[in-house]
């Protein structure tokens, strides 16, 4: 083999380099765990024997914990991941799932009538627009009048989970108005169970099929072109590339809104079967950890909401087996952001900086 | 009508005094042309902070955990943007996730997962001879504990401050023009730092008076979204402290009316009240723009450093 051909294989985003950065990232979140566990005052062992446990540990916790878990993080991911690109802070798909949620749930317990999959098609899109729709009010709030939308979106979550409070205990609330929750979806309406994979639903594959055309889009498409130029730089790309920087952003926003509100229709449809105030533990707040970690790619995404999905499946498992409270994971997710933001500014300070970089990671 | 009004502007204080008091951090912090989203982090740890402090040696030394607990988020904001130069935005938001998630599993740690109820020493309310008697406005202004007269007086103290003091000048300067300031020999960094841990610690402040003069306890998540209310009450006052007192009761106020509307036996969902602060919110950030003035450099990239 040639002198070259070795050198290209550690060349940054060869395959290599990819295995080996995720096995640092791996190393470094087994760690961060066993410190703050011994920090804690845990038994570190038994902390990550339960983490082990409960993500991989077995077929089934492989496929019904962490696979499942994977969904919501990967569509929510490259929501978050696909408006971060355009320079668009969406701080908000917790809300726009729930807003999903809502509207899934809504179209789901209308009367029968309609075939079963033209129902669950009906049901997925309305959760799209409803995502959408819950976004385009930051969206406008940004477009008209310069609101930021980290704040906008954030105050939209808590107004997304009153709303979600209010219509289980008005007009979703199951029949007999004991418990907070709507009524559960009827079982043709279910998304099909993925053979001998336990809990695991079909939604894997909607969530990866997104995952792969937005990471084809923002790669080979001139829509995907505009809007990485909106986001690294909305005066260039107005001026020298004669891009609309305020439609671009605007249609980005409401795009990842929809994700995320898919996110919601998937889960609800795919997992709880019914709508309640406690549907999402934070998808839509870890989803910013699983696309900074991605590097804001969306094919990445897919590794990464895996990799979160796993970690949010044995911190479960390490609250019920080891007494390790689950807020633990919150802790890694915002260490492992605050890591990666750091050494991407390291990393263009220095003078070999050769990346190309988005404003906000590289 | 006094029993309506009376319970209004007394509600309209308790919901303005910690937001008062976080704002007016923030607006240290922005007139340095930074925006400190983790503000929201250094409420919920000042909260957490007040009740270690104030469980085993009482309320005084409960505000002053609570400072120093907003302090040390401050802390992390200034390595990560001052220091390491990393984006403002994204590090406030991982530190409200980093102090979401420390808080949690420290007080599950140190309290049990149940988090049972604790009873903690509060701050007592502290009667002003003389002005406490006026009619109406007596008891609800004039019958507070400490914390709300500390925060009468700091507003004009930094209005006064930051008019009139070199160090002031300095602050307003750096961000309208940080590189302007700096050829002026303003040690911009030092001060942006200053301005960001004292942004913290009345953030905490502000974490610690919602446990030690308002609930007496603590529960997970009890910042409840007032860190990103107090900064856009910092847009909503015009980045200038007097107008950020006036923004907070104006929030207080509008909270308040859910008080004002029951006792008046008007019927509506109670999520609706509940949501009343965010909608304001937005509605303040939209009314906001355009009118106010805002320090220059407000939220740009800061330039490499040399």
């Amino acid at each position: 083999m040639s002198h070259g051909a070795r050198a290209s294989a550690f060349r940054r985003d060869s395959v290599a380099w990819e295995l080996a950065r995720a096995v640092l990232v791996l190393l470094a979140i087994v760690g961060t765990t066993a410190l703050l566990l011994l920090v804690g005052g845990y038994s570190v062992g038994n902390g990550l024997a339960a983490l082990w446990r409960g993500s991989l540990g077995s077929w089934y916790a492989f496929t019904s914990a962490t696979l499942v878990r994977a969904i919501p993080l990967m569509l929510t991911g490259v929501a978050v991941a696909v408006a971060f690109r355009a320079g668009v802070l969406n701080i908000g798909a917790e809300g726009q799932l729930l807003a999903g949620a809502a509207a899934a749930t809504a179209v789901a317990l209308s009367p029968p009538g309609l075939p079963t999959v033209i129902v669950v098609a009906l049901a997925l899109t309305a959760s799209a627009a409803g995502g959408a729709g819950w976004a385009s009010i930051a969206a406008f709030l940004r477009a008209r009048f310069a609101v930021l939308e980290v704040i906008s979106t954030i105050m939209l979550n808590f107004v997304a989970l009153y709303a979600v409070s209010y219509l289980v205990r008005g007009p979703l609330q199951e029949p007999t108005h004991v418990y907070p929750q709507s009524s559960t979806i009827d079982d043709a309406l279910h998304l099909s169970r993925i053979v001998g994979a336990g809990r695991l639903h079909s939604g894997l594959l909607l969530a990866l099929g997104v995952s792969l055309v937005a990471g084809w889009v923002l790669r080979r498409t001139a829509a995907g072109f505009r809007l990485i130029a909106a986001g690294e730089s909305p005066s260039a790309a107005t001026s020298a590339g004669g891009i609309n920087v305020v439609a671009t952003t605007t249609a980005t926003f409401l795009v990842s809104g929809a994700l995320a509100g898919l996110a919601g229709g998937v889960e609800v449809l795919g997992v709880t079967f019914a709508l309640y105030e406690n549907i999402s533990p934070g998808y839509g707040y870890t989803a910013i950890a699983v696309a900074l970690l991605a590097r804001l790619d969306p094919w990445r995404v897919a590794a990464t909401a895996l990799l979160f999905g796993g970690l949010e499946a044995g911190a479960g498992a390490m609250q019920r087996d080891a007494g390790v409270p689950s807020t633990l994971v919150t802790v890694i997710e915002a260490a492992l952001i605050l890591a990666v933001i750091a050494v991407g500014a390291l990393r263009r300070r220095s003078p070999a900086a050769d990346v190309a970089t988005t404003p906000i990671a590289a | 009508m006094t029993d309506v009004v009376e319970p209004f502007i007394a509600a309209t204080i308790r919901t303005a005094v910690p937001l008062a008091l976080a704002a007016l951090g923030e607006l240290l912090v922005e007139r340095t042309g930074l925006i400190n989203i983790g503000l929201e982090g250094a409420i919920l740890a000042g909260a957490l902070g007040a009740l270690v402090g104030a469980s085993g040696y009482g309320v005084a030394l409960g505000f002053a955990s609570a400072i120093a607990a907003g302090t040390i988020v401050a802390l992390l904001f200034v390595v990560f943007v001052v220091w390491v130069r990393a984006d403002q935005i994204i590090t406030g938001t991982a530190l409200t996730l980093l102090s979401m998630g420390a808080t949690g599993t420290l007080y599950r740690t140190l309290y049990g997962s149940s988090g049972a109820a604790l009873s903690i020493p509060t701050s007592a309310a502290l009667p002003i001879p003389g002005l406490a008697a006026l009619p109406i406005v007596g008891t609800a202004l004039f019958s507070q504990p400490p914390i709300t007269y500390l925060t009468y007086v700091l507003a004009p103290i930094l209005a006064w401050w930051l008019a009139h003091t070199h160090a002031g000048l300095a602050l307003r300067a750096i961000g309208d023009r940080p590189d302007a300031a700096e050829a002026a020999g303003i040690a911009v960094d030092r001060v942006r730092a200053l301005a960001v841990l004292c942004g913290g610690a009345l953030g905490g402040l502000a974490g610690g008076t919602l446990v030690l003069a308002q609930a007496g306890t603590f529960a997970e998540g009890m910042s409840a979204g007032r860190g990103f209310i107090a900064i856009a009450i910092v847009a909503l006052g015009r980045w200038t402290p007097i107008g950020v007192v006036g923004g907070a009761l104006l929030f207080g106020a509008a909270s308040a009316l859910q008080f004002a509307f029951q006792a008046m036996g008007w019927d509506a969902p109670y999520q609706v009240f509940l949501a009343v602060p965010y909608v304001l919110t937005l509605a303040a950030l939209a009314g906001a723009v355009g009118r106010a003035r805002a320090p220059a450099s407000l939220g740009q990239a800061l330039e490499p450093r040399r």
